[in-house]
């Protein structure tokens, strides 16, 4: 069975259609991420399937449960946590941690178990009567992370969780997550992060409020077959680009770092030859030049452009 | 069972909170002691030492009293005594007197007879309203030395003839201190009640906790109790702080039940409250949520509740609109159970007002909040 079904799934505001008729399923113990630039409309989704927004149309089923029908239901067997991870600043570690443990009815023995489990989980035991404002990013956003999954919920919603912490608690927090699937616990989670995309399992990319894209990472690369993405390293960057635009077996090109990626609608080699004939005819000095595996942001950037198209 | 559970955790949790700011502690406990200070000293519409200018055209023994007692009067101070009503207009054009006291030639003889008088008294009306209290001191005085000299007369004979035509019911000291405090009451209630509730909603809202509590198994009706319910505390803290400094400091007499006075304030703080809970819903920042309170609600209500000015001297068109107000209510009930010690049996039809108020403005709130969610 799934852990969540969406079928259709659509969020009008007045004529703004900001979920267009979104259809997908996610697998028990899945890790599902939702790839998208700001405004995409993932976070809509995602407050839709946590029954606090109404849909306009279509459905959302989380844990066997319609979210249309019984929001509330819904909220009893997910975890919830946002971009601003929402804590009570004025609250200490150990007191916020018991006000949602209340709040999720849970008492005594299994308070206790759970308040040492999130201390533990979050690296915050000796830290429990520090105040949550004076907590740095990466602790506060692994508090808010258990704090939501204190009722030990079967799915968990993470929109954008890891927005504007540093790199090495992005790492830990995803370790966290890595966790949590391992333990069969269904996670959805949102980010504009690529390289976070490679730790999902099945990938969505969504733009413009649709479905543009969905399948594992290398599922998604491979929908690159049959073309060739050439990395450049150029003396001038600008002139080869604009060399290779004027190509017309040249699709695209895109410029990553200091190298210029073209997508060549040929075999490795000999896109690879002309490419390079065509360079040194033109008076461009190549440094490097090769066929590259096609990265996320590859694909990203083809499945957006061809979704605005 | 759970419900109940959910509400005390929401309660410590925002009990915490409000420890835990300090001005807003300053705010809750300082700001109404300085308040009723401040409205207790400084605020007060008693006069003292008004300056008096007398035109004693009788020079009796009769004449020189009333000026001895004028000037016995910790509220006068005689400045002059002249002896033609034509001298007095420079002292009260040039401010040098507020009051003029006229005394007709032969007033001493006809007193003696026990033929009525006329005193006449000019006011300098500038200021309108110490001039109306200094005007009543002076007719209580005139008032009292009629009576004096009514009850030194042989029995059998005539009364003499200044005749006492005001009297002051209940507040008989006149003292404007016993009439404010109770409506200072009134008002801190309102103001720090209704902006903290609206303020501590709007807040989460801004944080995103309130998000957060949104996807937990929280129900609407137990987030609004968990949240109405520690101001509603505040605000008996703040009763009980306000009476404690009105009665053992000011000696403002309370003469009513205290029981009915907590019970009626409990029934006035569903109206601030529930007006709390209204503004949160339409106002995304705590900002907008404290200008929206203070200037659609607090300010009409200080004008036209009769906490300053009295509701019998505003136009006829105005005088409706107050009974929409709930402060009027209660301020009628705090002056009625301080001064004049009243009970239920005379205060139903306010207290019924009160209660209809207070239903109707947090079903109103309460339905505003949960379409929200939609």
């Amino acid at each position: 069975m799934s852990a969540i079904s969406v079928h259709d799934l659509t969020r009008r505001f007045g004529d703004f259609v900001a979920v267009d008729r979104l259809t997908f399923e996610v697998r028990e113990g899945e890790i599902f991420g939702f790839l998208g630039s700001n405004g995409a409309g993932k976070s809509t989704a995602i407050r839709m399937m946590c029954g606090l927004l109404k849909p306009s149309g279509g459905t959302a089923t989380v844990g066997g449960i319609d979210v249309g029908r019984d929001p509330e239901g819904v909220k009893r067997r997910i975890g919830y946590m946002s971009q601003r991870f929402s804590l009570y600043e004025r609250l200490t570690v150990d007191q916020n941690i018991r006000f949602f443990a209340g709040i999720y009815g849970l008492r005594r023995d299994r308070l206790e178990t759970r308040r040492r489990f999130v201390l533990e989980m979050s690296g915050l035991q000796s830290r429990e009567h520090v105040r949550a404002a004076d907590l740095a990013g990466g602790w506060r956003q692994r508090l808010g992370l258990g704090c939501a999954i204190l009722h030990e919920p079967p799915i968990v919603f993470l929109d954008e969780p890891t927005g504007g912490v540093d790199p090495v608690s992005r790492r830990e927090f995803w370790r966290l997550i890595d966790g949590l699937s391992a333990r069969g616990v269904t996670v959805l989670v949102t980010t504009h992060y690529l390289d976070e995309a490679e730790h999902c399992h099945r990938v969505a990319i969504i733009h413009g409020g649709r479905l543009a894209a969905l399948g594992t990472t290398a599922e998604l690369k491979r929908a690159f077959h049959g073309r060739t993405i050439i990395e450049v390293h150029a003396g001038r960057p600008v002139d080869a680009m604009r060399l290779l635009d004027d190509m017309p077996d040249v699709e695209k090109t895109s410029v990553f770092g200091t190298a210029v990626h073209a997508v060549v609608s040929m075999k490795p080699g000999e896109a690879a030859r002309t490419i390079r004939e065509r360079l040194e005819g033109g008076g461009v000095a190549v440094t490097r030049l090769g066929p590259v595996e096609p990265s996320l942001e590859d694909v990203f950037l083809d499945v957006a452009e061809r979704a605005t198209q | 069972m759970s419900g109940m559970r959910r509400v005390a955790v929401l309660v410590w949790k925002e009990l915490i909170e409000l420890k835990e700011d300090r001005d807003l502690f300053g705010i809750v406990i300082l700001a109404p002691i300085l308040q009723l200070f401040m409205l207790g000293y400084a605020a007060t519409t008693d006069v003292r030492d008004v300056p008096v200018v007398v035109a004693d055209a009788d020079r009796s023994v009769a004449s020189r009293a009333l000026v001895a007692r004028f000037n016995a009067s910790p509220n006068f101070t005689i400045v002059d005594v002249v002896t033609s009503p034509n001298e007095l207009d420079p002292y009260l054009e040039r401010g040098r007197a507020w009051i003029a006291l006229a005394i007709p030639p032969g007033y001493g003889e006809a007193l003696g007879r026990g033929t009525p008088q006329a005193l006449q008294v000019i006011a300098d009306g500038s200021d309108a309203n110490s001039t109306n209290v200094a005007i009543g001191y002076a007719t209580n005085l005139i008032a009292g030395y009629a009576q004096e000299l009514g009850a030194r007369m042989p029995a059998g004979s005539v009364t003499p003839g200044i005749e006492p035509r005001v009297r002051v019911w209940f507040n008989s000291r006149l003292d404007s201190r016993d009439f404010m405090i109770p409506g200072v009451l009134a008002l801190l209630l309102l103001v720090i009640t209704t902006n903290l509730s609206s303020m501590g909603i709007v807040r989460e809202k801004e944080v995103g906790t309130l998000e957060q509590l949104n996807v937990t198994p929280l129900r609407r009706w137990e987030l609004i109790v968990g949240k109405l319910l520690p101001y509603a505390l505040v605000g008996m803290v703040d009763v009980c702080l306000v009476l404690a400094v009105a009665v053992l400091w000011f000696q403002v007499p309370l003469r009513g039940s205290v029981t009915l006075l907590f019970a009626l304030t409990l029934v006035y703080l569903m109206s601030t409250l529930g007006l709390g809970l209204f503004v949160s819903t339409i106002s995304s920042t705590q900002q907008q949520a404290m200008m929206t309170t203070i200037f659609f609600f607090l300010m009409p209500m200080i004008y036209l509740s009769g906490f300053i000015f009295p509701i019998e001297n505003m136009p006829a068109v105005i005088q409706p609109l107050t009974y929409l107000l709930p402060l009027r209510y209660y301020l009628v009930i705090l002056r009625s159970i301080f001064l004049k010690g009243v009970g239920l049996e005379t205060l139903w039809p306010d207290a019924l007002a009160l209660a209809a108020w207070g239903i109707a403005i947090l079903s109103l709130a309460v339905a505003r909040s949960t379409k929200r969610e939609a």
